[in-house]
């Protein structure tokens, strides 16, 4: 077939169009950059659009490697990541396994309590009350608990651990298997790359999360990373790490210590992002498909 | 079956399945005590909670706090707010993704179409506080966009100061995290499309716009459908977090929404039961919207959430 003209038009238009997208989805983050390599003076003085470092000058980073409150966030974030996204699975995995089996006589009742949950919830007091009340605040195990399972997560495992042909478990029962052998040398393997989506979505959302650290946690020392950088980018907060300096200094070194600190906080997931970008898309399919 | 043969029957299936009733426990327990304790916690909306008392001392007001909540000048403030921005997403956030993905999917260089697709999918996983963090940075005097605003009349004054600026920076931003991450569903949706219909469109003449107007879009229809009764489910259900990072007293008045509301009157100002009084409402409301969205969608598409 001939390209035409309106053809050649219409694909010079669209490309161009779609970098300036890239662009606009990129500037953001290479603003942090440049600027958190910045001398803090230029970057006060400068207004606009930055498509370059001004100066350059690493003090910002020193400044952030050198307060503790970095690596007590880090540290607190690796453990509501690590330990929250394993319970998570391991209850999902649970739930789903149990749900998904024929002759349970109580599943659909299960099945009512668990999806009634997507649609009523007790609302933000009620539930804050009772995480009080079992004495989970000021514990990390705030962020973890009261968000064992999501529900939406559930039901697509809970479909996907069904698909599994019965006679694999029916051969495995007559060599004396019990559930839970079923379940995790059987079911899991088979049900690995929904299992591993769940448990990266699972990942982020810990990640990120930050709103109910916020409200349960009020000991420094427990703070995730994401509370500390909301200190410093929200509340504008960055004496932390420029404690010994004159009050002007402080100043114009907070302005660049924002974007260290971003980079610093980002810098993990988006060197990750590449790799496992595929499997959140599998992940959305999967949602689309089943949920 | 009469009832003693039902009564050994479920006796035959607790003691078989026992196992697997003991494997449903700890989840059973999660759910009974982080959702369905709040539920009954929900009572106290309908009394004067006090810690003290518990809920179950505290005394009964009925629908006091209810009443108070619509007799008071934020009732109409916050559900107005709340359904704005909820419109506003609906007519300028919905159709974003659909325009990407109906723009992606016409490029033909495979290479340039992944690093498009990467790139837009990035900022799905910055979390919010950094987003967050970026807009007021931004915005603020001297900030990126407060300069670009500038030329276009901007007195380069905070922008979140603004309280006119406030639902164009929250949708702008909601646009740039989430449109390249949205698009991945509509371009699965793209895939499936027979590529016969293209062949055919292009022997009868049909340019690139002619075939995206009568076979692509076509095509999406029944995605598109879906999504937007689904969105329109939640149409009162606007997310606090974001405002709450974003919002100050000077622009309560464009960007206090029914959550963030509760959110300050419960956490912040410990007006628990009050609080707990407006989340019903909004609750209650999304159900039912949720509920009629759901109808909709059954007598439109024939697919439905249940």
């Amino acid at each position: 077939m001939k390209t035409t003209l309106s053809e050649k038009t219409f694909v010079s238009v669209l490309y161009v169009f779609l970098f300036i997208l890239v662009i606009i989805t990129l500037y953001p983050l290479l603003h942090v950059l440049w600027a958190s390599f910045s001398e803090p003076s230029a970057i006060i003085a400068h207004k606009g659009l930055l498509w370059k470092p001004l100066g350059f000058s690493l003090e910002a980073y020193r400044l952030v490697f050198n307060d503790p409150s970095i690596y007590i966030g880090y540290r607190n974030t690796l453990f509501i990541v690590v330990v929250g996204v394993a319970l998570n699975l391991l209850l999902t995995a649970l739930g789903a396994y149990v749900l998904s089996r024929k002759q349970v006589y109580w599943n659909n009742l299960f099945m009512f309590i668990i999806t009634f949950t997507m649609f009523f919830s007790g609302g933000l007091v009620p539930l804050y009350l009772v995480v009080k009340g079992v004495g989970l605040s000021n514990t990390l195990w705030s962020t973890i608990f009261p968000f064992a399972v999501s529900t939406f997560n559930l039901i697509i495992m809970r479909t996907s651990f069904a698909a599994v042909p019965d006679d694999l478990e029916e051969s495995a029962k007559m060599d004396g298997a019990n559930h839970l052998i079923i379940l995790f040398r059987i079911i899991v393997p088979l049900c690995l790359p929904v299992i591993a989506v769940m448990g990266l979505y699972y990942a982020v959302e810990k990640w990120n999360g930050w709103f109910y650290a916020s409200i349960f946690i009020q000991n420094h020392d427990l703070f995730p990373l994401q509370i500390f950088l909301r200190k410093v980018l929200i509340l504008s907060s960055t004496d932390s790490m420029t404690g010994g300096s004159a009050a002007g200094e402080q100043f114009q070194i907070g302005a660049t210590i924002k974007y260290a600190t971003i980079m610093v906080a980002t810098l993990p997931i988006l060197f990750v992002y590449p790799f496992i970008q595929r499997f959140f898309v599998k992940g959305v399919m999967i949602g689309a498909i089943k949920g | 079956m009469n009832k003693p043969a039902f009564g050994r029957f479920l006796i035959k299936d607790l003691v078989g399945n026992r196992y697997l009733y003991i494997m449903m426990l700890p989840v059973l327990a999660y759910y009974l005590i982080f959702h369905y304790a709040p539920m009954y916690g929900v009572l106290i909306a309908f009394k004067d909670y006090s810690p003290m008392k518990g809920i179950l001392g505290s005394p009964w007001v009925d629908f006091k706090h209810f009443e108070t909540f619509f007799n008071s000048y934020y009732f109409l403030r916050v559900l107005k707010n709340t359904l704005l921005i909820s419109v506003y997403s609906l007519l300028f956030e919905f159709p974003a993704p659909i325009i990407l993905a109906l723009l992606i999917n016409e490029v033909r260089s495979r290479s340039y179409k992944r690093v498009v697709q990467s790139i837009t999918y990035m900022p799905y996983f910055i979390s919010m506080i950094v987003i967050a963090g970026l807009i007021r940075d931004f915005t603020d005097s001297g900030g990126v966009l407060n300069s670009i605003y500038m030329y276009f009349g901007g007195d380069g004054t905070s922008m979140l100061q603004n309280e006119g600026l406030f639902r164009p920076i929250y949708i702008l931003s909601e646009i740039w995290q989430k449109a390249g991450w949205e698009s991945i569903i509509y371009l699965a949706a793209l895939a499936g499309i027979d590529q016969g219909q293209y062949e055919a469109a292009r022997i009868d003449g049909a340019g690139r716009l002619k075939q995206i107007w009568h076979i692509t879009l076509p095509g999406l229809m029944p995605t598109i459908v879906i999504l937007f009764i689904l969105r329109m489910g939640n149409l009162l259900n606007v997310g606090f977090e974001k405002i709450i990072l974003l919002y100050n007293p000077v622009i309560y008045e464009t960007a206090d929404v029914i959550s963030s509301f509760v959110y300050r009157k419960g956490l912040l100002e410990f007006n628990w039961s009050y609080s707990t009084a407006v989340g019903l409402f909004n609750s209650v409301i999304n159900l039912t919207l949720l509920i009629l969205a759901n109808w909709i969608s059954k007598r439109v598409t024939n697919s439905s959430l249940w």
